[in-house]
């Protein structure tokens, strides 16, 4: 997947090269951080549409939608929700964990 | 083989493995019991977790609150797994990534105040404490129903199974005998499902049975599941009904509180690595999403099931008659439930049949006087014996109900081992040593951390025997408190380098304050009956209740700690050391060396 995330990701090498340099390694935390914080907001926004979004707010406008007896909204109420949920955290693990070590701070 | 038998069997198999392993699994350091030695693997942290979370609510309760509301009881499923993310991206890597043993610790090094750590630790107590009263009355419930014995000896012979695993053990010995725990009440939550799901829809995966096709109409089940509800003046069950503002805000509130609450929260302490706590939400998630799927299934096919049991002849004939509930086998489970108190019927009209249909419709009035009903005459039916009955309801072999009374057990008990653990480190860590006595040995910390345990199980034991009347009210409180207080000041402590002493401080007695006076004005002073100047059904603020109010009170939380912040003396630079250290994982290993 190629998403916003892939610019930092590129220019990381190039930073963590100079870890021995106090305010270089300062520097990439700072830039290594915004990543995180980035990928967090993108997530959270994606956590509200299913749940408080399809689940509940915009369940009229997606009530033309058939889902086994009933409309989209209600299937991600009951099920939806918590599949993306699932989907998001693993998500936000796996490019945390390769973020880490593009900036070389990985355990 | 009798029933009776088989349930003792079942139980008695259970406790015999929690046993064992609380033998094998003696905790030998503070570190092993506080943090299990974090040599946890994220995997089997993960299915301790969710045995941990997923308590006598989760496993006994759920199910019903959805089918008697259908889909305006969402609120549950979303709330209480969409918690984890907030959990999983907001709070678990970097609280690792600190390495010490509690919650309130990392408040009050964060925020260089033991204020801050004294506000954290009494809302710790106070949210587990009310939240473990509920788990040792369930497995009195349970103990009572299905071993017929007094709920009194069920509750003692509970309380010293988990004696044994949780003071020996500590966080070790519990997170292996969770394990256990999530294998015996995923199965016993499951394998009923899922032979209800094949009688009624013949595919034998209930969450989608649920949208299949009810085989002995051909219809969608939804589509016949609504249409018999409507048909007796109920609410359709896949629509909408409940304010959505309310909704929306309690689903918010349940989902921040769940983050918030610290016996969870402090299970992430257990892995070796940041990165593994990050996986290790996610897996805790995969074991929840199990049950938590299966759990709306499980609430329309018991609700379909009860309603036709209820109306044999379909909802235009002839209601069941008393003749029948006496000598059906089929209706046997009624009789069991109705000594216990939480099920009733009442022939009002004497007609020998039992009409149940909704008498607070006001179009059932025309329908009830044609056929000469006076008023719905199923007059007792608690949700919570639903899952518990549901396999007697579908008439599943005698083995399914002994597994579903060890199951029942075991999210009781193992919600409960979870919540001691979190009060006695409470009490030993931010306490005696953080408090009264910081030169405490590692050998006294961990007599006074299994004294405290011991103590906590005393407490627990007494206030389950005795639970004071408002019980119900509690788990509202312990969200209450876990969303006003403990989010907003661990998320801030992370995300925010400005954030000080004094702003947390004020953050977490306004959102606290603010949310227990909410409660209160609507359950009453300390839950004192007729106490209370509003109620649920009209709340002071439009049409929010007091269960709901925990996000507004995070919301107080953040703005007054930001107002208060940006008013008095800005951080020291020490401790903004200390957040950017904890927002990056290198170098997690060597944070634990402080103990």
């Amino acid at each position: 997947m190629r998403g916003p995330f892939d610019k930092k990701v590129e220019e990381s090498p190039n930073v963590t090269d100079q870890t021995s340099n106090p305010a270089s390694t300062a520097e990439s935390d700072r830039s290594y951080w915004k990543a995180n914080v980035r990928l967090i907001r993108i997530s959270l926004v994606i956590w509200a549409l299913v749940s408080f979004g399809f689940g509940i707010l915009l369940r009229p406008m997606l009530s033309g939608i058939p889902v086994g007896g009933t409309d989209l909204g209600f299937w991600f109420a009951q099920q939806g929700s918590i599949l993306v949920f699932l989907a998001l955290i693993f998500f936000y693990a796996w490019r945390m964990n390769k973020i880490d070590k593009d900036y070389g701070v990985e355990e | 083989m009798d029933q009776f038998t088989l349930n003792l069997l079942f139980v008695g198999a259970s406790f015999a493995l929690y046993i064992g392993i609380a033998i094998w699994a003696r905790a030998g350091s503070t570190s092993e019991f506080y943090a299990a030695g974090r040599g946890v693997h994220p995997v089997t942290n993960g299915m301790a977790t969710a045995a941990d979370w997923m308590s006598a609510a989760s496993f006994i309760s759920m199910a019903g609150l959805i089918a008697f509301t259908g889909y305006d009881n969402s609120s549950f499923l979303m709330g209480w797994t969409g918690g984890y993310v907030l959990l999983a991206l907001l709070l678990a890597p970097y609280l690792r990534k600190f390495g010490k043993f509690t919650v309130s610790e990392f408040i009050g090094d964060r925020f260089y105040s033991p204020t801050a750590r004294l506000v954290a630790v009494i809302c710790l107590i106070v949210a587990s404490t009310t939240y473990v009263i509920g788990q040792m009355t369930g497995v009195g419930v349970a103990f009572g129903r299905f071993l017929e014995i007094s709920n009194t000896s069920g509750l003692l012979i509970g309380a010293c199974v988990v004696f044994a695993y949780a003071v020996f053990g500590g966080m070790k010995g519990v997170t292996y005998t969770q394990v256990a725990q999530y294998c015996v009440l995923i199965m016993a939550y499951t394998i009923p499902a899922i032979f209800i799901s094949l009688q009624l829809t013949g595919n034998p995966i209930p969450a989608l049975g649920l949208f299949g096709e009810h085989q002995a109409s051909g219809e969608p089940l939804l589509v016949k599941l609504d249409q018999i509800v409507r048909e007796l003046g109920f609410n359709e069950y896949t629509a909408h009904h409940a304010d959505t503002l309310n909704m929306t805000l309690f689903t918010l509130s349940l989902m921040i509180g769940t983050a918030g609450l610290p016996h969870v929260i402090m299970r992430f302490f257990t892995v070796p690595k940041v990165s593994d706590a990050r996986w290790s939400a996610g897996w805790t998630l995969v074991f929840i999403a199990l049950l938590y799927l299966t759990a709306p299934a499980v609430g329309a096919m018991a609700r379909l099931n009860i309603t036709e049991l209820m109306w044999p002849n379909g909802t235009d004939g002839e209601a069941v008659s008393v003749q029948q509930i006496a000598d059906d086998p089929a209706y046997d489970w009624m009789a069991t439930w109705q000594k216990t108190g939480l099920l009733g019927w009442e022939d009002k009209n004497g007609d020998g049949k039992i009409q149940y249909y909704n008498d607070a419709k006001a179009e059932m009035k025309a329908k009830a006087d044609a056929n000469g009903w006076q008023g719905n005459e199923l007059t007792n039916f608690n949700r919570d014996i639903l899952v518990l009955a549901n396999p007697e309801i579908a008439n599943l072999p005698g083995w399914v109900i002994g597994l579903v009374a060890a199951g029942g057990l075991a999210a009781a008990l193992s919600t409960a081992a979870g919540l001691l653990l979190a009060i006695s480190s409470a009490v030993s860590h931010d306490l005696i040593k953080g408090q009264l006595r910081p030169d405490i040995s590692e050998k006294g910390e961990l007599m006074s951390a299994r004294i405290a345990m011991a103590g906590a199980i005393l407490v627990a034991t007494y206030l389950g025997l005795n639970p004071p009347g408002f019980a119900a009210q509690t788990v509202a409180l312990a969200f209450g408190l876990a969303a006003a207080s403990i989010f907003p000041a661990l998320m801030m402590g992370i995300f925010s380098k400005k954030v000080n002493n004094s702003g947390a401080v004020a953050g977490m007695l306004a959102g606290l304050i603010v949310t227990l006076l909410y409660i209160f004005l609507h359950k009453g002073w300390f839950f004192i009956p007729d106490t209370n100047t509003f109620t649920d059904a009209d709340p002071l603020l439009g049409t929010i209740k007091s269960t709901s109010f925990g996000a507004i009170g995070a919301a107080i939380n953040f703005a007054v700690a930001y107002a208060v912040t940006s008013m008095t003396k800005p951080i020291p630079n020490e401790i903004k050391d200390l957040v950017e250290s904890v927002r990056v994982p290198r170098g997690a290993g060597a944070a634990q060396d402080g103990h």
